[in-house]
C-alpha cells in the first residue's frame, strides 16, 4: 500500500499528482523519445495515433467532460485540414500561421456549432452535429475552388522555418510536440474553474446554473475549445494521409472518435490516449486478421480431415472479405464496453492500480455501480 | 431596506395555478420557514427564487433589488444559494470539487489565463480551497474530501449540499426540505446546523421543511401555504394552531 501524505493545499494543484506518478510520466516521456530508434519501421502508425490523440482529447473535452455527445468531429478535422492547407499552399503563408489560423477558423466554427447546442440536449445535439458534418462534408465536395472537390487535393510536406518535416521521424517528433502541448492545455483548463463548471454542467445543469454557471457561455466555450484542438488535430493530419478528399471527413470517423472516448473511458483524459491507440491499431489488426485467421481456422479444422479443414477455410475466408465488416466490429465493441466496462479501458486500468496499491486488502465492490433511486424527482 | 420581499407571487402550469398572490418578507438575519402540504407551492417559491421559473405575476426583491427577470446564474453572484429536495449534487466528481464549484460565483480567472494556468489563476485556486476548507470544518466534512459523491450514503450528501451551498458565500441561503431523508439524530445535527448558520456565519436562511419539531426548533417566523395560497403567518406556535393549518392537514 502507498499513502500520499498531503502537506499543502499546492499538492492538489499539481499537473501529475504525487512525485511517484510524475516519475512514471518522465520515463514514458523518456520512452516516447527513444521510440525512432526502438520502432522505426511503425513510427508512421505511430504518428496516427498521436493525431488520434489529439482529437481523443477534443471530444473528451466536450463528450467526457462537459457531456456534449457530438456526431460532427470529423467536420471539424476536415475544416482545419482543408484550411490549413488553403492557407500554405494557396496562399503561401507560413506553417505556424496556417496552423494557428486553421485552429482559430475551426474554434470560430465550434462557436456557430455551440449556438444550437444551448437549446438542445441529449441526443438531439447528437443528430444535430451528424447534420453539421453532412453539410460540411457536401460543402468540402462542391467547393473547387478551395478543396479541389471530389478530384481531392495533395499535400505538401510540412516545411516550419525552412526546415522540412517530411520524414518520418521528425513528424512523429512535431506531432509528439503538439499532443504534449494539446495535453497540457487541456489539463490546465480541467484543474481550474473552467473545467469544474463543465462537469457541473454535464452532472446537473439545474445545479451548474444555481452555482452561477452560465450555461450558454461554458456550453459555447467547450465546443469552441474542442473544436479547436480538432482544427489543430486536422492540421497535423492533413498532412499524414498527404491527399485530401471530402470522403475521408465522413461519419464514419466521427464514429471512430466517439469509440476513442467511449473504449477508453469517458470523464479522463488517459481514456483518450488509450482509446487512440485502441482505434488507430483496430485497422490494423482487423486487416492482419483477414489474412491469417481464415489459415488459422483451417488449421484447426484440419484436424478432421483435409475436407473440412478446407471447407472451414472457405468459410472463413469468405466471411472475413466481407465488405462492411470494419464498422460492424467498431459497432460491436462499441456496445460490448458500453455493457460490460463503462468506464472503458482508463477504468480497467484504474482497477489494476487500485488493486496492487491496496493490494491484499482489495475489495471487490469498490467500483460495484449502484442502482440509485435518488433522483426520481429531476427538475428536467 | 427591504432584505427579501415576495410581492404577489403567482404562477401557472397550464391550466394549474401552482402559486397564487403569495407576498411574505424575509428580515436579514431571520430563519424563515415555508410549511404546507403535499402540493402546496413550497418548492416552486424556491424554483421562482432561483429563476428556474418564470413567474406570471408578481415580484421579488432582494436587498433593493428587482430579480423577477434575472438570468439563473445571475442570482448565486447577488448573495442566495440553495440546496435541493432530491439532491442536485455532481456525482462523478469528488466532495471538494463539489464544493469548489460552490465558489464558481467568485470566479474571477479568464478562460486565457487558465489555459496557461499563470499563477495567478493557482493563487486564486489556493483562496478558493481555503474559503472550502473553512466550510469543511464548520460542517465536519474532513474524512469525506476525497471521496466520489457517488459512493456516499444519502445522509452526507445531503450535508455536502448544504456545504455546497455555504461555499458560495450567501447572503440568503434556501434549504429545501434539508432534514428529509435524514435519521432522528443527523435531523438534530441539521437543527444546529441552521442554527450556527444563522448566529455564527450570519447568514439568513429560508427554508421548506415538514418536520415540524425542526420547524420550532429553528424559525423566527413561519408561512403556511395551501394550494399555492398564504393560510397564514406568525411564529412556529400561531401558525401550528392556527385553524386553517390544522384543518388543511387533518382535513375535516
Amino acid at each position: 500500500m502507498r499513502f500520499v501524505f498531503k502537506t499543502s493545499y499546492a499538492q492538489d494543484l499539481t499537473l501529475f499528482g504525487d512525485s511517484v506518478q510524475r516519475n512514471w510520466y518522465v520515463a514514458l516521456l523518456v520512452g516516447l523519445l527513444a521510440l525512432p530508434k526502438l520502432v522505426p519501421t511503425y513510427l508512421s502508425d505511430i504518428s496516427l495515433v498521436l493525431i488520434y490523440g489529439l482529437c481523443g482529447i477534443s471530444l473528451m473535452a466536450l463528450a467526457g467532460y462537459t457531456g456534449l455527445v457530438s456526431l460532427g468531429h470529423a467536420a471539424f478535422l476536415g475544416i482545419g485540414a482543408y484550411a490549413h492547407v488553403y492557407f500554405t499552399q494557396d496562399l503561401g503563408l507560413p506553417w505556424i500561421i496556417s496552423v494557428a489560423l486553421a485552429t482559430a477558423l475551426t474554434a470560430a466554427t465550434g462557436v456557430v456549432v455551440g449556438l444550437p447546442a444551448l437549446r438542445m440536449t441529449g441526443v438531439y445535439l447528437t443528430i444535430a452535429t451528424l447534420a453539421f458534418s453532412l453539410i460540411i462534408q457536401e460543402v468540402f465536395s462542391r467547393w473547387d475552388s478551395v478543396t479541389h472537390g471530389l478530384k481531392g487535393r495533395p499535400v505538401d510536406k510540412p516545411v516550419i522555418f525552412g526546415m522540412s518535416f517530411a520524414g518520418d521521424v521528425a513528424f512523429y517528433f512535431l506531432c509528439l510536440v503538439f499532443l504534449v502541448g494539446g495535453l497540457w492545455l487541456t489539463r490546465n483548463l480541467l484543474r481550474s474553474p473552467t473545467g469544474r463548471a463543465w462537469v457541473a454542467i454535464r452532472d446537473s445543469e439545474i445545479a451548474a446554473q444555481s452555482m452561477g454557471v452560465n450555461l450558454a457561455a461554458y456550453k459555447t466555450m467547450a465546443f469552441s475549445f474542442s473544436a479547436a484542438l480538432m482544427g489543430l488535430a486536422g492540421a497535423l493530419f492533413a498532412h499524414k494521409i498527404g491527399f485530401l478528399a471530402p470522403d475521408i471527413f465522413s461519419v464514419l470517423l466521427s464514429i471512430q472518435f466517439l469509440l476513442m472516448v467511449v473504449v477508453g473511458g469517458l470523464g479522463s483524459l488517459h481514456g483518450a490516449l488509450f482509446g487512440a491507440v485502441f482505434v488507430a491499431f483496430l485497422p490494423v489488426v482487423i486487416s492482419q486478421a483477414r489474412d491469417s485467421v481464415p489459415a488459422w481456422i483451417g488449421a484447426v479444422a484440419s484436424v478432421l480431415g483435409t475436407e473440412p479443414g478446407n471447407a472451414a477455410f472457405r468459410v472463413a475466408d469468405r466471411f472475413v472479405k466481407q465488405p462492411g465488416l470494419e464498422p460492424g466490429i467498431f459497432g460491436l465493441i462499441l456496445v460490448l464496453f458500453i455493457l460490460f466496462e463503462p468506464l472503458g479501458i482508463y477504468g480497467r486500468w484504474m482497477k489494476l492500480k487500485v488493486y496492487f496499491s491496496t493490494f491484499p486488502l482489495y475489495k471487490r465492490a469498490t467500483f460495484k455501480r449502484q442502482r440509485a433511486y435518488m433522483r426520481s424527482e429531476r427538475l428536467r | 431596506m427591504t432584505f427579501f420581499k415576495a410581492e404577489g407571487l403567482g404562477i401557472n402550469f397550464g391550466g394549474i395555478q401552482a402559486l397564487d398572490g403569495v407576498s411574505f418578507e424575509v428580515e436579514a438575519g431571520q430563519v424563515f420557514t415555508i410549511i404546507g402540504p403535499n402540493g402546496a407551492g413550497k418548492t416552486t417559491i424556491f424554483n421562482l427564487v432561483s429563476r428556474i421559473y418564470d413567474a406570471t405575476r408578481g415580484r421579488l426583491v432582494f436587498c433593493d433589488e428587482d430579480i423577477t427577470r434575472l438570468p439563473p446564474h445571475e442570482i448565486a453572484p447577488r448573495g442566495i444559494a440553495r440546496t435541493f429536495q432530491n439532491i442536485e449534487l455532481f456525482e462523478h466528481a469528488t466532495v471538494l470539487e463539489n464544493l469548489l464549484l460552490g465558489r464558481h460565483a467568485h470566479k474571477r480567472s479568464r478562460f486565457a489565463e487558465e489555459l496557461f494556468f499563470l499563477p495567478r489563476v493557482r493563487a486564486l485556486e489556493i483562496e478558493h480551497r481555503e474559503a472550502a476548507e473553512k466550510v469543511i470544518d464548520f460542517l465536519d466534512l474532513q474524512p469525506y474530501r476525497d471521496r466520489l459523491i457517488a459512493n456516499l450514503p444519502y445522509g452526507i450528501r445531503k450535508v455536502v449540499e448544504l456545504a455546497r451551498a455555504l461555499c458560495t458565500q450567501p447572503k440568503l441561503l434556501l434549504l429545501d426540505e434539508p432534514s428529509s431523508g435524514l435519521s432522528v439524530e443527523e435531523t438534530e445535527e441539521m437543527a444546529f446546523w441552521i442554527q450556527d448558520i444563522r448566529t455564527l456565519l450570519g447568514i439568513t436562511v429560508l427554508m421548506v421543511e415538514h418536520d415540524m419539531s425542526l420547524v420550532s426548533a429553528v424559525s423566527d417566523r413561519v408561512l403556511a401555504l395551501n394550494y399555492g395560497r398564504t393560510l397564514t403567518q406568525g411564529t412556529a406556535r400561531e401558525v401550528q394552531e392556527h385553524a386553517e393549518v390544522i384543518k388543511a392537514y387533518l382535513g375535516g
